[in-house]
């Protein structure tokens, strides 16, 4: 390292020899204090290696003296925030649906917990904003199968639909076309008369041939008007909401094939507070009768 | 140690200018074949060290009208400072009676008239973006005055310093105690002084928080002892970092750890006001005795007046330096000189580039202060300052935002029509609470109905802000999208808010 030190004539500083466009590097020193703050440093992360989990290991970890985890961190404030919730789930178990509703802290309360109980368990079928699908109910309309008061929706998830639940709510409708109840043709003329309810029929003629049909087969559970009957959970035909999707070929396959939906029973598997949340829940996802 | 190294250059520079050849070296040869080379080995004692040790600077104590300036400065900028929280105003029954509050938990900052809710922290922003022009316009103008006088760490620093003056004596008296032994007058000086240093951090870190909480009540709290964890927490911080920053590392927090005098470089010009040394009146110096005729030398009688006053321990004889903070000390102590020795005053004193070139006294009323630099600042800084005027006096007591729900995007109820859903929020400024009628336009045939609230109306209560869900259904839209306006009229009063937004259907 003998090479020559030069001195930087202005300043009387030592130059590192490195030389930019003709700007050369100072070599100022730097102040003691710095150094001793780089020291500290040092000395800090050698105590955090100690304290802390810090160092792998073959199969484990340097867990540190005081044994810090920030899994058990997390599980602490779990149990924390549901020692803070208690107070709330407890009168959630006391209270009736409609008094839930009634008090704002306990239906702000329910509001948050239903919406998460939905997204972990309802969204999977009727979607995260509860806007259905094909043959999975749009909640957020106001279109109900088996009633959308607070007390139907309570009970539909406690039981479930056609869920094997001994009180499930059941209804089926008989597959006309596969049974071979109707022809073709009479299949095909009650398809246009349930059209016609809601003023779609492209078949005038062939939805008054239905109109029998329907009086005959259909009227007992859907009403003569097509009505529907929520205690059967039998749809309304006459509005503009179709479970199956409303084109001919939809209502055709239906009569012949029959549809039966599955929801499970939700008692058992969730708390009846969380039942009661969600209850609120989706009963204020704007169709709630 | 960088001074002496820089007087040792200053000396040799001067000694060449009064014709000093340097010496010739390495030319000769002891015997032929036999060259010398240049070198020094490494680990020479004339080699700088990797690590320089602070040098002590002990500042003499200056007089004259800069060190006023200074001490109306500090009296003011602290008197404020400690002084803030403590003052009053009236804001009403729901809101905070104390001026300047920063309330957290509220999420609300009051500032005398101003409240500053969370969504207009753009007004701290502009407050921010004025301070840092005015900083620029003033660095043009006149260097770094803000760094010599108004600077925190100047004033705090200062403060220490007087501390440290008040026990320990001037600097011949600080010095002396300094090489002196332990003994009991020193250790008593020495814990005196850091004791008086940390009571300042802790009153300095005591007026922190006051400007977090209601002052009264937290000063109860602290001598009742029931202040919460994290206002001592605060007091301790300040605390520590005052007695760190303002009484122990003082001038190396501006050599060292402040970015702007690596900036400030940019901000001046040749016609900045910057603390200089008149070199051409002041040149040659030297020693000069009583009755010697002033002819052919220059009025600076080496006496370094100059230097043993500096805060941060430099001489302005160098010329510009990243050291110097600006703060004028030089020129009363050197204008103390000159009248004792009756010479002219000024031989330090504000100056330009631009006049320190013509070798002659530059007045103030000379310097062009109006330039393109300048101007630009001042036009910025209006700017700035009327946008901010202007939002705050046209600003709304109240506010209305509108979310639309996009999962799913529109319902289709049972009678065919389309319903689309928001959520409102709306926010009450005033201080008492306020009834709404809400209303949508733009789309036919429209009907509205809020989620958990009957009719068409909600109440906001006092100073908050209220989520509320709305439905908006119509008849067939006819349209994928439509544009929906939503409606705020205050019932009994004249504020009202808009919100333009979209109603959605099914694909045509």
């Amino acid at each position: 390292m003998a090479h020559e030190r030069e001195r930087d004539h202005v300043t009387g500083t030592e130059t590192t020899g490195h030389e930019w466009d003709g700007l050369k590097e100072l070599n100022t020193p730097l102040p003691k204090w710095w150094l001793y703050v780089f020291y500290a440093t040092i000395v800090w992360s050698i105590g955090y290696w100690i304290v802390y989990p810090a160092w792998p290991l073959a199969a484990d970890y340097t867990r540190g003296i005081w044994g810090y985890s920030q899994r058990e961190r997390v599980m602490e404030q779990v149990e924390q925030a549901k020692a803070a919730q208690a107070g709330f789930v407890e009168r959630i178990r006391e209270a009736s649906l409609q008094e839930i509703v009634g008090d704002e802290d306990l239906r702000r309360f329910a509001m948050a917990g239903g919406r998460a109980s939905f997204g972990d368990n309802c969204a999977g079928c009727h979607g995260a904003g509860a806007e259905g699908a094909p043959g999975y109910p749009n909640l957020a309309d106001d279109a109900w199968l088996w009633g959308g008061t607070l007390d139907d929706i309570h009970t539909t998830l406690e039981v479930g639909i056609r869920s094997g639940h001994p009180d499930a709510r059941v209804s089926e409708m008989p597959a006309f076309g596969v049974d071979q109840i109707l022809s073709r043709e009479e299949i095909d003329q009650v398809a246009e008369y349930v059209l016609s309810l809601s003023g779609n029929a492209t078949n005038q003629q062939a939805a008054e041939a239905g109109a029998t049909i329907f009086a005959d087969n259909c009227a007992a559970c859907h009403g003569e008007n097509g009505e529907g009957m929520t205690a059967l959970g039998a749809p309304n035909l006459s509005d503009a909401i179709w479970l199956y999707g409303g084109q001919k070929a939809d209502i055709v396959h239906t009569v012949t094939h029959s549809r039966a939906g599955v929801m499970p029973a939700w008692s058992g598997r969730l708390s009846p507070e969380t039942i009661k949340q969600l209850t609120v829940y989706v009963h204020e996802l704007g169709g709630g009768q | 140690m960088a001074a002496e190294g820089l007087q040792d250059l200053a000396d040799k520079a001067a000694a060449e200018a009064a014709g000093a050849k340097p010496a010739d070296r390495g030319a000769a040869e002891a015997a032929p074949g036999v060259g010398r080379h240049e070198v020094e080995a490494v680990n020479k004692a004339e080699a700088r060290p990797l690590y320089a040790s602070r040098p002590s600077i002990h500042p003499k104590r200056a007089t004259g009208i800069f060190r006023n300036v200074k001490w109306v400065v500090m009296a003011v900028t602290l008197g404020i400072y400690y002084l803030l929280p403590w003052v009053r105003w009236d804001r009403g029954p729901n809101a905070p009676d104390q001026a300047v509050l920063l309330d957290f938990p509220n999420r609300k900052f009051y500032f005398f008239f101003i409240e500053i809710w969370p969504q207009e922290v753009y007004y701290i922003t502009g407050l921010l973006i004025l301070a840092a022009l005015a900083l620029f316009l003033v660095t043009s103008i006149a260097g770094r005055v803000w760094c010599g006088y108004t600077c925190p760490q100047t004033v705090w620093t200062d403060l220490m310093i007087a501390i440290e003056r008040f026990v320990e004596g001037d600097r011949n008296a600080r010095i002396r105690l300094d090489k002196q032994r332990w003994n009991g007058e020193k250790i008593l000086k020495r814990s005196l002084k850091h004791f008086l240093w940390l009571m300042v951090g802790v009153v300095t870190g005591g007026a922190f928080v006051f400007y977090f909480r209601d002052a009264p009540t937290l000063a109860m709290e602290f001598l009742t002892l029931d202040a919460p964890f994290i206002a001592w927490l605060f007091v301790g911080i300040f605390a520590a970092t005052t007695y760190l920053l303002g009484g122990l590392a003082r001038e190396q927090v501006c050599t060292y750890m402040c970015p702007w005098p690596r900036i400030q470089g940019a901000m001046f010009d040749e016609h900045s006001l910057l603390v200089s040394y008149r070199a051409w009146r002041g040149e040659p110096r030297g020693p000069h005795r009583k009755g010697e005729p002033w002819e052919g030398r220059g009025d600076c009688i080496d006496c370094k007046q100059c230097v043993v006053v500096c805060p941060a321990g430099i001489d302005i004889r160098d010329g510009a330096q990243l050291e110097c903070i600006q703060c004028a000390l030089c020129i009363d102590a050197c204008n103390e000189i000159m009248d004792r020795i009756g010479r002219p005053r000024n031989l330090i004193a504000y100056d330009t580039h631009a006049g320190l070139a013509t070798g002659k006294a530059t007045r103030l009323s000379q310097v062009p202060y109006v330039r393109a630099r300048t101007v630009v600042y001042a036009a910025a800084i209006a700017v700035v300052a009327v946008i901010m005027a202007f939002t705050l006096a046209t600003r709304d007591t109240m506010s209305l935002n509108v979310l639309r729900e996009r999962n799913p995007l529109f319902v289709t109820l049972s009678d065919g029509s389309i319903r689309n859903t928001y959520t409102l929020k709306i926010i009450n400024k005033l201080h008492r609470p306020a009834e709404f009628r809400v209303s949508v336009s733009g789309v036919e045939g429209a009907t509205i109905a809020l989620g958990g609230h009957e009719g068409d109306t909600l109440t906001v209560p006092a100073d908050d802000l209220l989520d509320a869900r709305l439905f908006v259904a119509a008849p067939n839209p006819g349209r994928e999208v439509s544009d929906l306006e939503v409606r705020l009229e205050e019932i009994g009063g004249e504020r009202s808010a808009t919100y333009e937004t979209t109603f959605r259907g099914p694909e045509r």
